[in-house]
């Protein structure tokens, strides 16, 4: 299991890779971390005929919490996100979510920004993106522009990003005082996928309930403060709506019963910390 | 911008084990295969080529990281540790790797390399461990003998002996 063939374009600037991007477009991928796509070479998944290193350039390696937000930056790790008191006073659902990503080890190279370009549908880091109602700052020689997280995941890996653009940020809106976050996940040992993940936010007058794992990517919903069996019915609902995915490691009734089951104990434990 | 030709060897600079070291590299090559066959450092092993087994795990820039998950050209300008950095002088083992042996962690010694460069860069940052930090922790290794459970001994023990003797890591 060896990658194939392909150029290496250690960027100097985002206008570098900016450049190289506009020339190989569809043919080229960025590389951050590389604990997504290294695999994904090594086991011939993908064949680009261009890498473009972009963990060199100082400016995307910025956490930037501004006003009610929260910018982080393409080449910032999850280990460094983890360690960020800027992700855990802002962004308490994130750094909820982060211990399930990979293992420690993977974590101290991985992106958080590679995660999100890759969009495994089990992964923790575009859940929580949907789940808080965050954003993907995309730029490429011709312009930037924002892409919502509920319109940039289309598919099974599979994203809104046009081939000549890369993605210079993940932005989150920060946690409002009058809200409270919460995230489970079930797999069948610590650090791998996700078979499950659920991610709630709660305030006074709602739920926004995301699920990843399930379906060909992360899902979300929003309810009313709705609780006991109303609740329950909400989220049996959900549950049917969402197209389960059957792998070796789970059925889609399995999975189904997962996000019921884990889904209230996820909005629960939430509200416990409303107070 | 620099740019390296795929068809072409590049020269790959780093410090290994607190010596420069350099080698040339096709830019596909992994950083595994960089240290096993261009510096001959076969103490890095390579199981399953995909960052699941955790038997390749060396230090990059001061921190556990899957080799198998990284190109080599990557690693250009970086400072590495690998297994063969762990023991204080040839014939004299350190003192993880001495409570290894004493617990018998280890059988076949696959994993074992990988399992020591993630603990001993972790009881560096955290000298007090409890097991279940341990455990979470060596969730990121797979060991197809021990059943783990004389790991988390050798690990304990290892804790408790550099917490004593902590000039002598």
């Amino acid at each position: 299991m060896k990658p194939p063939n392909f150029d290496y374009i250690r960027a100097e600037s985002v206008a570098e890779a900016h450049a190289a991007l506009a020339e190989y477009g569809g043919e080229a991928r960025v590389i951050a971390g590389g604990q997504t796509l290294v695999p994904m070479l090594s086991m011939r998944l993908a064949r680009p005929k261009v890498l473009i290193d972009i963990m060199h350039l100082a400016e995307l390696k910025d956490i930037a919490a501004k006003g009610d937000a929260l910018r982080i930056g393409a080449g910032v790790r999850q280990a460094e996100a983890l360690a960020s008191r800027d992700v855990a006073e802002k962004a308490p659902l994130l750094a909820a979510a982060l211990p399930w990503v990979g293992h420690a080890q993977t974590r101290n190279r991985g992106t958080l920004c590679g995660s999100v370009a890759h969009a495994d549908p089990s992964a923790e880091i575009p859940l929580v993106l949907l789940a808080l109602g965050g954003s993907v700052a995309l730029s490429s020689h011709r312009k930037r522009r924002s892409v919502s997280a509920a319109d940039f995941f289309t598919g099974m890996m599979s994203t809104a990003r046009a081939d000549d653009e890369m993605i210079e940020a993940i932005v989150l809106p920060a946690k409002r005082p009058d809200t409270s976050t919460a995230f489970q996940e079930f797999g069948r040992r610590h650090g791998d996928f996700a078979i499950v993940a659920c991610a709630a936010v709660v305030s006074p007058d709602g739920i926004t309930f995301a699920v990843g794992g399930v379906a060909d990517k992360p899902e979300r919903r929003d309810f009313p403060a709705l609780d006991g069996s109303p609740l329950d019915d909400a989220i049996d609902a959900f549950a049917w709506e969402l197209d389960a995915r059957e792998d070796l490691h789970a059925t889609a009734p399995y999975r189904r019963e997962l996000v019921r089951r884990m889904g209230r104990a996820t909005i629960e434990e939430a509200r416990r910390c409303l107070a | 911008m620099p740019r390296l030709s795929a068809e072409r060897r590049h020269r790959v600079r780093f410090t290994l084990n607190g010596s420069a070291v350099e080698a040339e590299a096709e830019p596909r090559m992994l950083l595994t295969d960089f240290l096993r066959h261009e510096l001959g450092m076969t103490g890095t092993h390579v199981g399953c080529e995909h960052g699941v087994c955790g038997a390749c795990t060396i230090e990059i820039n001061g921190v556990p990281a899957r080799a198998c998950l990284t190109l080599a050209v990557q690693a250009d300008g970086a400072t590495i540790r690998t297994v063969e950095a762990l023991a204080p002088e040839p014939g004299r083992l350190s003192i993880l790797q001495e409570a290894f042996r004493r617990h018998h962690a280890l059988q076949c010694g696959f994993c074992t390399a990988g399992i020591l460069m993630s603990l001993d860069n972790y009881l560096r940052q955290r000298p007090n461990p409890t097991e279940e930090n341990l455990r979470v922790f060596l969730g990121g290794h797979l060991c197809r003998c021990t059943g783990y459970v004389p790991i988390l001994a050798a690990a304990m023990d290892a804790a408790k002996r550099l917490r004593e003797v902590p000039a002598n890591a």
